[in-house]
């Protein structure tokens, strides 16, 4: 059997294979890490950190839906100093890449955060959390407002020179506008696609089923629409993308490099089977060695169109 | 915290559309305590999507049993399992019943399918201290006493037992009582648990409930099942990881 080099490259940031472990899906890795060894994956994003700790939504939080989830927890997280000092050094033992999310309601937060974080060795780089939908504070989306997505990118760079990924938003008419505005102001890579809004009502009530009414829609229910964002970028901007949306499986993660993507996240299938990760990158070594594929990064992109 | 198939030994069908699955797995029967939860798959397929928490019902040699009813798409295609086939299970996981702690009488409080936990603790209690077990249900259909001891009943209806509901047929009964030293152990609807805490708070008798809440992972990973600590007004403990049973003063309801 051949020896598949499963490198890829994003940007400056090389991963010892594609397969990262999404952002509000493993928390700061130490339950996870009782299912599967973080040695192995390729990087693990943090769940967002805001500069001061978020105690998140009240419940109900989630919410079951056909072939997937929908959420609203609200960013609860531990703050950017407990991060440090509690969290970076469990993931630094573990030997697990990480990539460090970062949530703010102000462009000035972002900066912040990424200026308190840049020293810390363990952050290989930062995804910038431009598109969460279950947060509206002074009622911005930053997600929405493609000059925002710019300026932010442009004020995060300005201050590390560690690998920016932004995390873009699905709930947008030409996602691939985005992908171009961050590219503009030097990100490395985008991430897409964030959750896709949605909601709930009990028929019993009139009420919303959850406690923030809206919240994200993930799961296998959103993958068809995150494989078309994804092909989108790829077709119309010239930058790494790693690909979220309702991996299931190696299949799924192979379709989505096919589409276009240099690496993927698994999100919600942590919850289902935490396992998930390392199933997948037997699978995928599998079906390169099966399909004499030398080097995994040669799957990007690489659909036949006619 | 482990991912493991486990085979279905029996299915015992109660009235009412109870079913009771005898699952063996020496590994969880000599791990899991009474109030701890096991968090099962279903279905290979995207639909019914997460798994469902069971609490586990009993304990016997290598077996350990689960109890439930046909509410949903998820329990639906789990009473159709047969005896012989497997079942994906994470777990243990959470924090059950402590009865390490001084006490003499338990009263154990159930509502519906609430009971669920209470044959496994009867059995560790048996012996060691007193039980009584107050089982409440809307009518004498949702009042189940399957492996339970020194039970009273009721129902709102008052087609069995005491005509009410079962907090009040605990006030009515611990008036009578002695002060012998009693805790608490209750799993049930969430008006009943308000109300069971209000009392155990006003009576000063330890308590304890097991709690529920909409969740996936059961691990706390995902982070989608807050329930408000009564120590820290800007904390959320996690009802599969902190709990799913927490005594009564640690929560607020």
């Amino acid at each position: 059997m051949s020896k598949v080099d499963l490198n890829v490259k994003i940007g400056n940031l090389t991963l010892r294979n594609p397969i990262m472990l999404a952002s509000g899906t493993v928390g700061y890795g130490n339950e996870i890490s009782e299912f599967i060894d973080l040695k192995k994956i390729g990087a693990i994003v943090t769940k967002s950190i805001s500069l001061k700790p978020r105690k998140g939504n009240k419940p109900q939080r989630i919410l079951e839906t056909a072939a997937g989830m929908l959420n609203a927890i609200g960013l609860a997280n531990v703050g950017i100093e407990k991060f440090i000092t509690e969290k970076i050094p469990f993931l630094k033992k573990q030997d697990a890449p990480i990539i460090c999310n970062i949530a703010a309601s102000t462009i000035e937060e972002y900066v912040e955060c990424v200026r308190m974080l840049d020293n810390e060795d363990g952050i290989h780089a930062f995804e910038i959390n431009v598109s969460c939908p279950n947060v509206k504070e002074g009622g911005l989306q930053f997600g929405n407002d493609i000059k925002m997505v710019g300026k932010i990118t442009e004020k995060v760079r300005a201050n590390t020179a560690k690998p920016i990924i932004i995390k873009l938003s699905p709930n947008v008419s030409y996602i691939s506008d985005f992908a171009q505005a961050a590219k503009k102001e030097g990100a490395d890579a985008v991430s897409a696609i964030n959750t896709l809004v949605g909601t709930a009502f009990n028929i019993k009530t009139r009420k919303p089923i959850l406690y923030n009414i809206t919240g994200g829609l993930s799961g296998p229910a959103i993958k068809s629409i995150a494989l078309a964002k994804v092909f989108e970028i790829h077709k119309k901007v010239d930058i790494p993308i790693i690909g979220i949306g309702g991996i299931m499986n190696w299949q799924d993660t192979v379709e989505f490099m096919i589409a276009g993507s240099s690496a993927i996240q698994l999100g919600t299938v942590n919850f289902i089977d935490p396992t998930t990760a390392e199933k997948v990158l037997s699978g995928l070594t599998d079906y390169c060695n099966e399909n004499n594929i030398e080097q995994v990064s040669s799957l990007t992109g690489s659909y036949q169109l006619n | 915290m482990n991912i493991t198939e486990n085979q279905i030994d029996e299915i015992i069908e109660l009235e009412y559309n109870i079913h009771i699955f005898k699952i063996i797995s020496p590994e969880i029967a000599s791990k899991i305590n009474p109030g701890e939860f096991l968090n099962i798959r279903i279905s290979e397929l995207a639909i019914p999507f997460f798994r469902r928490p069971f609490s586990v019902c009993d304990v016997e040699d290598e077996f350990y049993y689960l109890m439930f009813s046909t509410m949903g798409t998820g329990t639906k295609l789990l009473a159709t399992k047969k005896p012989g086939e497997f079942i994906d299970v994470l777990g243990p996981l959470g924090n059950g019943f402590n009865i390490e702690d001084d006490f003499d009488r338990a009263i154990i409080i159930g509502g519906g399918l609430g009971v669920a936990p209470f044959p496994y603790l009867t059995r560790q209690l048996k012996g060691k201290k007193e039980i009584i077990s107050f089982i409440g249900g809307r009518t004498k259909n949702d009042v189940i006493t399957y492996g339970l001891e020194n039970i009273s009943v009721a129902t709102e209806d008052g087609s069995l037992g005491f005509k009410g509901n079962v907090i009040e047929l605990l006030e009515k009964e611990l008036d009578k009582t002695d002060k012998v030293k009693s805790k608490i152990f209750a799993c049930g609807p969430l008006p009943m648990l308000e109300a069971l805490k209000i009392l155990a708070e006003q009576k000063n008798i330890e308590c304890e409930m097991s709690t529920e809440c909409t969740m996936a992972c059961g691990f706390g990973i995902c982070q989608g099942c807050p329930i408000q600590s009564t120590a820290d007004e800007d904390k959320f403990l996690l009802v599969c990881k902190d709990g799913p049973v927490f005594n009564s003063k640690e929560i607020i309801l």
